[in-house]
This record gives structure tokens, sequence and C-alpha cells, in this order.
């Protein structure tokens, strides 16, 4: 007879199938509405009250957002380095300590599997954040190197402090060298004695900061960062105020805007960095890694046929999935991302299109919109005009010192 | 009686019933000859104990084709088919690793065993994914003939061909190694865990003699997963009131239509006059006439047992003598008086709910199957077990079940011997003990139990060696091998006399395909409309 085991907890994971970060009771407590959604694997509110009003706390005051679900890869050896280089399209040894890179990383046929950000802790110490998981990949590439990779998704925690006066809310906290933390920097220090990484990152294109804890933290430190802002508008915020605010700043996500070639069945929705509009990452100068031989013919054939490109749209009518034609009548390709932007006051999309070599096509781009006013579609074709992004451009971003409230 | 039909079909399986429902439906006068006194082949539902209802045969459904449940109005003669929650495999030292709907929480179960492999998953769904939009097109195609210069043929391979230049360079390294690889080997390729390993392994092997590690399983995976329920690729469901619910609604749809279904016929000899088929003789010396016989027998029964030598070609005879069709499984039913207990899962755990397995490692299937090869069943055999009755209500009243064990490996000849009675005996005894090991009192629990060893699956099915799919899946015997080169268009090389059932593209399991693509073969040939006969649906 085969004797059963201990079973703890085992059997949770079909009654309770998402996880919950240890800012849920927080989230939870915030939120009138009932909008969750799971986000890798998380329970994560879509919308906590108002999703406008939210948005408006982005730009207006500052906004609390619970980016406890990215995954969170802590690398570190020796050869981290080393590692990285092969893994990632950047130099890495152009990265300095204390500083976090926007960066990508491809698979061998140099299709792009995901982006994220980098944070280098220390010479031989970083964390790699990303949307999607990337743990069988990192540890295939990891092969020969001296280097450890962590996942610490579930160990560490961290919120997303963004907005105008997120730096007053942490001057409040006693964060000393608030003010000199420069964009895409971070340094290590404490809230009431618990020690936090901070670092000037965000995903809105606005003043931001990004907090990283141990998961025992989490809780007294929700309550000080809460308590700071009573003063400076803090509002707890679900998943559709931010993504308002990422399309703004022209942000592109994984498996939204483009399908990571690590999910991607037709061989054909594959995109290089290029076609994301994010080729400038790409070092060519740097030795192998992984996808470069493919990146290098690719140049010289021009990537593949779909590009994502940042689109203003005429009109005021939602466009989100939308299809782009050109002269009215031949499908260019596809609306991915969209919202009527409230700070640039126009409607804005992000979307992959096949355009071809041929400039001329850009005058005359058109986007078809079935309009439901009242159960009744009304077909519009709507004026589009390509734009470079970001959408909006905030001065306060990159102000340092950040202005205080 | 009425003697004389445009088409006779001999068998009642399902396949033979979707083949005789579409030329029925074309107009012909169409008649269905079963050896037994029930109908549906191996999709059977019989009650062997009063009140409850087994799957004797085949005992869940996933790729029973949809545009044929649809084509022939199945629905609407009370097929359901319902989608199965969960499953699990129980593991030597007291745990278990389940499998969910719900996608994180089967992600979640695998990061029990281990994160990396949870992570692996996604990679390694998009791969079969990739797979199976390149072959399940061609399932409700006929396979061309790459030697014939029909323009048909010729278009039809154009299509192949199209397909595969579709595909990039590594895409058609990866589909050639898919085709041809052991099930061991691709999932070493994702994944680490042994007892993950071994869940995702079972569909390469069942119904199948080969072993885990042996060459050609992989695709018999792709095979298992082309189905799905109401659009969901790979899931599995159960027919509501058994999978004799399928032949009753195939049965109800045929005879709606006007055709004519007769048990207990038995067919002797498929009668030839003139290197053409005149009709079929009976055992019991009833005479049926017809210009077209279709055999929803498998190929070897068919041409070697049904049709007199002597009318076929020597290369011939000697394909079919060669075809492989290896009887690998048994089946133990068994009616329970209640609810069995695993101690290892909480009461209300859903995954009992689906497929049920102890072999919690790739070695261990191996081993089972090295039995086989030494002549005998596995001694530590693996099992795909299920309780239909916790989803379906109308197969026992409540609180009893019926239990279905679909045992693998299991010879046709015992040591090169006829199975003796005391052999099938301590065949269901090995089955029940692996199942007591993990749950106990289960003895006391059973109400009736049918053991089924491949010898009784070919003399009631009428299945040769008791092979469950009509001749094995590999790749030296699928498209336009299967089952014979040259004859893979369901015609053989006697006018008239047509194949339908698994033996013939695109195979076995409950599907429906080969008897459907055999009625568009006839309808060519008789030169009358297929419009009824709808195009696959487009996957993904």
């Amino acid at each position: 007879m085969i004797k059963s085991k201990e079973r703890k907890d085992r059997d949770t994971t079909f009654s309770k199938p998402l996880f919950r970060s240890p800012f849920y009771d927080f989230f939870a407590a915030q939120e009138t509405e009932g909008h969750w959604y799971n986000w890798n694997g998380y329970k994560s509110p879509t919308i906590l009250s108002d999703e406008e009003l939210e948005y408006f706390s982005i730009r207006s005051t500052c906004s609390v957002f619970d980016i406890t679900p990215l995954n969170k890869y802590r690398i570190i050896g020796p050869q981290a380095e080393d590692f990285l280089n092969k893994l990632t399209v950047r130099d890495v040894a152009k990265q300095n300590v204390a500083t976090v890179k926007y960066t990508l990383w491809c698979d061998q046929e140099g299709f792009v599997i995901d982006d994220g950000t980098l944070f280098r802790i220390s010479d031989n110490d970083f964390r790699l954040c990303s949307q999607e998981k990337h743990l069988p990949w990192l540890i295939d590439t990891s092969c020969g190197f001296d280097v450890e990779i962590i996942d610490e998704t579930k160990h560490f925690c961290g919120i997303s402090l963004q907005g105008p006066t997120s730096a007053s809310i942490l001057r409040l906290l006693g964060v000393n060298g608030i003010d000199n933390l420069k964009p895409f920097h971070l340094f290590q220090t404490k809230i009431s004695n618990m020690p936090i990484m901070i670092s000037r990152t965000g995903f809105t294109g606005d003043l931001g900061y990004e907090i990283f804890m141990k998961n025992n933290a989490a809780n007294e430190i929700i309550e000080k960062v809460w308590a700071a802002g009573t003063n400076h508008g803090l509002t707890a915020i679900g998943y559709n105020a931010l993504n308002m605010a990422r399309i703004e700043a022209g942000f592109i996500v994984a498996n939204i805007d483009f399908i990571s070639s690590d999910h991607a069945i037709r061989a054909n929705r594959c995109r290089r960095p290029e076609d994301l509009g994010l080729g400038w990452l790409v070092d060519l100068n740097k030795g192998f890694f992984n996808g470069k031989k493919a990146i290098v013919n690719s140049k010289l054939a021009n990537g593949t046929a779909f590009k994502i490109y940042a689109l203003e749209i005429d009109g005021k009518e939602p466009v989100e999935g939308s299809i782009i034609y050109y002269n009215k009548k031949d499908e260019v390709g596809t609306v991915t991302s969209a919202i009527w932007s409230p700070v640039a006051k126009k409607s804005i999309a992000l979307a992959q299109l096949e355009l071809g070599p041929s400039k001329s096509i850009l005058e005359n781009l058109w986007v078809e919109i079935y309009a439901l006013k009242e159960l009744q579609y009304y077909k519009l074709m709507k004026k589009v005009t390509i734009v470079k992004p970001p959408f909006i451009n905030l001065a306060r971003r990159f102000a340092c010192p950040p202005v205080n409230y | 009686m009425e003697k004389n039909f445009d088409v006779i079909v001999i068998g009642s399986g399902h396949n033979g019933l979707v083949n005789a429902c579409y030329l029925q439906k074309a107009g012909l006068n169409v008649l269905v000859l079963e050896k037994n006194d029930w109908i549906g082949g191996a999709a059977v539902s019989r009650e062997l104990h009063p009140g409850i209802l087994y799957s004797n045969c085949s005992y869940v459904c996933s790729l029973f084709r949809p545009e044929i449940m649809r084509d022939l109005e199945l629905p609407k003669h009370g097929l359901q088919i319902v989608a199965i929650e969960g499953g699990t495999v129980f593991t030597r030292d007291g745990d278990y690793l389940a499998s969910y709907r719900n996608y994180h929480a089967k992600k979640r179960e695998l990061e029990r065993f281990s994160v990396k492999d949870s992570e692996s998953y996604s990679r390694y769904s998009r791969d079969i994914l990739k797979q199976c939009r390149f072959i399940q097109p061609l399932l409700m195609r006929t396979a061309p003939d790459p030697a014939s210069f029909k323009f048909r043929d010729l278009s039809e391979m154009l299509y192949l061909l199209r397909k595969v230049n579709d595909l990039t360079a590594s895409e058609l390294a990866d589909t050639v190694r898919f085709w041809t690889m052991s099930i061991s080997d691709f999932l070493d390729e994702y994944f680490e865990n042994d007892v993950i390993k071994a869940s995702l392994a079972v569909s390469g092997i069942i119904g199948t003699a080969l072993g885990p590690m042996s060459p050609g399983t992989a695709y018999v995976l792709l095979h298992h997963y082309m189905g799905e329920v109401d659009g969901s690729i790979g899931a599995w469901g159960y027919a509501r009131g058994g999978m004799g619910a399928i032949s009753k609604a195939l049965t109800s749809s045929f005879r709606a239509m006007g055709g004519t279904l007769l048990n207990n016929s038995e067919v002797d000899k498929v009668d030839i006059r003139g290197a053409r088929v005149r009709g079929v003789i009976l055992k019991n010396g009833d005479e049926y006439l017809a210009k077209n016989i279709v055999s929803n027998a498998d190929v070897k029964r068919t041409f070697l047992k049904l049709t007199d030598p002597e009318h076929l070609p020597p290369n011939f005879i000697k394909k079919v003598n060669n075809f492989k069709i290896r009887g690998s499984s048994g089946k133990v039913n068994i009616a329970l008086d209640s609810m069995p207990k695993f101690p290892s899962v909480s009461e209300n755990n859903p995954c009992l709910k689906g497929d049920i397995h102890f072999t919690d490692s790739i070695e261990r299937m191996e081993r089972a199957y090295d039995d086989w090869k030494m002549g005998t069943w596995s001694r530590d055999p693996f099992l795909d077990m299920m309780i239909p009755t916790l989803t379906d209500p109308t197969m026992a009243p409540p609180g009893k079940h019926f239990m279905s064990c679909f045992v693998q490996y299991c010879p046709p000849k015992v040591g090169g011997q006829n199975w003796t009675k005391e052999n099938k005996d301590a065949f269901g005894e090995t089955v029940i003990q692996q199942i007591a090991d993990y749950s106990p009192g289960f003895r006391e629990k059973i109400l009736h139990m049918e053991v089924r060893t491949p010898k009784e699956l070919e003399d009631e099915v009428g299945l040769t060696e008791g092979n469950i799919f009509q001749g094995e899946l590999t790749f030296d015997q699928l498209l336009f091998n299967r089952p014979i080169p040259g004859y893979a268009q369901y015609r053989s090389p006697i006018k008239g006399l047509y194949m339908c059932g698994s033996s013939t593209h695109p195979g076995g399991g409950v599907m429906g395909a080969p008897g459907r693509n055999a009625a568009v073969e006839i309808l060519n040939d008789l030169n009358l409309p297929n419009s009824d006969i709808r195009d696959a649906y487009e996957v993904l």
C-alpha cells in the first residue's frame, strides 16, 4: 500500500489557482468594483474604483500600483555580466552599477522573446524584470557561465509610485537621496528600518519610482507609504489606468503589441528588434549574443514585413483592434493598443503595419472603426497619421531634482 | 426482407456508421450488417451490471470531428459531448501530480514538481500546437497517391508541398524530427522532472505496441492531441451515456434517413464475381446484394478473412499480412458500489474526474513494455483509468460508479499461446492490485468486473490482435501508406470493395474521419454529389 504524503497546501492549487501578492489585502480593501484579472498567475486588479480617476492620479498626483507579479530574476556571479551579454542585445559592460536599462532578448533566430528592465545592483549582481516567464531560457543560456540564476518572483514584491507628487511622498518617508536620484538609477535604502531597493523607473512616462522589497516588509511599507500620501493625492490603481499611461508613453507590451517568439504558433508572427522600433537597443559591436547572426542578416534583408508604429487618429471613437487600410481598401495591419489620450487630447494607437518601402503610403492610411451606438454599428473610415512616440513628453519625468509639491 | 442494396457496410463501428450515414444521406440505399446483437464496434456502451452502463472499449472522446456531428445532426439524435475536468498521476511516494483545465492551477501543480518545467510547459504547448496546425487539416482529406498523375493527386500533393514549403527551415526540421522521434526524447527537450514527463508521455504510447523510448511515439502523442472539445484543442470529453451514445446517435440518424441496420448478421465472405463485388454472404447463409461493399473491419480481417485471396494481387496480400496491427492493450471495466478512496488527494479535488494514472516515470513505462516484448502482460502495467460517472449522471445510480481501466501492455498471445482463463484472471488481478495499492478498501467496492484482453477485443469487436487503432500509427503506416501504398484512398484491388475503418487514413481513435473520407471517394466513383459533406473547419 502506498502511504499518502502529508497533504499541507497541495490541494489549494485547484481551489485557489491564482497567487495573492503580499499587497493583496491592501489593494482588496481599496477595491469597490470587483474587477480582477489574472496577471502572470496573480490575482490583480484591473479597476479598483474608477478607471479615469485612477489614471488622473498618475498624471496629476500620485498612484500606487502593485508590480509584484512581474517576473524577477536575480543573476549573481563572477560571470553575471558575460552571461547577460549573451542573453540580451545591449552591451551590459557599458551599464554602470546602480543603474537600470531597458533591454530585450531574442531567440537564436533573432526574434524577440521579451523586453524588460535590467537592474545592476553591483558589479556581479543583477535583477532582470520581465512580463513573461523565462527561467528555462535563462538556465539554457547560462550553460558554461559561472553564474547563479534565482527566480525571486515569489520572494520579492514591489510597488510602483508614479505621478508628479511621488518624489514628495518619498521625501516625507525620509528617503534621503531622492533629489539626487536620476532617471534610470537606483539605490538601496530603508523605510522604517526595512531594506528596500528604489529606482527612478516606471511604465507611465511620468515622474515615478519603483520600490522592491522582501515579502515580509510589504505590510509595513505599504502602510507607511499610504500614510505619507494622505496629503499628496496618493491613489491605489489597477491595470487599466496604468495601461492608459503606458500607451501615452508609447511603451509596448509583449503578447499585446507583438507576439513573443516563445508564444508564436505561426512563424510569421515573430518580430525582430527593429520591427518593434527597438533596433537602437541592439549593440552589434559586442561579441556573440543570442540571435546576433540572424539580426545582422536581417538588417540586410530589412527585418520582417511588419513593424510597430505609433498612430494618431482623426475623431474620438475608440479604435482598439481595428484594421488599418491603405487607400481605404488594402489591409496593411491591425491596431494592438489604443486609447483616447486625456493628456494629449487625441485618439492614439500602437499598431503593427506592413507598409513596404514606399513613402507615399504614409499619406493615405485609414482606420476602419465600427462605432457602437445604442446597439447599432456605424462604420467609419478615419484618417491615420504616423507619429514618433511617445505621444506625450512631460518635462517632470526627467527633471532632477524633481519638483517638490 | 429486401435483399438488394446500393451499398452494404460491413460492421457498425463508428466509422462504418458515419460512412453509412453519409451515403444514405446522398440518396443511396444502404445496409449496415453487424455481427453482434449490440451496435457500435468499439464505441459501445452495454449494461453489464444492473443499472450500470459501461464504456466497454473506447472511453473518452476528443477526436470525433465536430463537422461530422453537425453534418449528421447527431446532437438532434441525442449526442452530447461534455468536457472533463482534471486528471492525475499518483506517485509512489504518496504525492500526486494533478492536471486541471484552469491553466494557472495546472502550472502551479507543475511548479510543485519543477518551476523550470512549469515554465517550459508553454513552449511545449506551443510546439505541439504548431505540429497540430500542420497535420490536422490533413485528417479530413484523402491522402494523395504520390505515384499517380491524376489531377487530384497532383493537386493534393501540391497542397502538401505548399504546406511543407510554408514551414521555416527550423520548423521543417522540427516536424521531421517530431514525426520520427520517441516521445521520451521529445519530452527531454523541454522537461527535467520524471513525473511530469511520465504524465505527458501517456498519449505517446496509448494503443501502440511501442514503448515511450521507441522512435515514432512522438507522433502518436500528436494523434491524441489533435482532437478538441468545442474548440479547445487537445481537450478530452465524455460522450454523455458512454461511448455507445455516439453509435446510438449515428444509428438513429442513419435510420431516420431510411437506412437499414441488421444485428446478429456476421458476414462470412464478400461475394466477388469477375473481379467486382456482387454482395455478401452471411455466416447463417443469408445473402445480400450490392454493387458497393464498404468494410469497416480492419485491413487484415477484410482481406485475409472476408475476401478470398484468389481475387487479390500477391504483393497486396503480402503487404496486408505484414501490416503492423499488434495488440498491446487490454481493458478492465469495473462497476463500483461507491466512490473509491484515494487518500493522497482531498475528497473535493476535481482531478479524480479526469484520467488517473499510477505510472510516475518513463522508465516504468518502458519496463512495462519490456514485459510485452517478452510475450506477457506487464507486471507493473500502465493504467489510464477514468470514472466517468463523476461527470455523467446517466451511467449509474447516484453514488454508484463505473470505472474504466485501459491497461497497457497486454499481448494478443501469452508466451505464444492462446489466453487461458487463469491468465485472464491473473491479468485482471494485476490491474486491481495496482489500484488497491493507492486506494485502500478498493476490492470491497467491486460489484462486477469485465476483463478484456486483446483476445476478447478480437473475438467480440473484431479488431485483429485487439489493436485499438486497427493498425499502428507509425509513420510507415500513415498518410498515403495507410494501410497499403497504392491503396490509401479507401479503394481496394477489387472493384466496388472499399475500406472505411481506422486501418485507413487518418487512423484510429473515435474520429469518424476515415468513414467520412471514404464516403467522399465512393460518391466520387458513383458520380454523385458530395456537397452535403462539409469541409474541415479551419484549425486555430
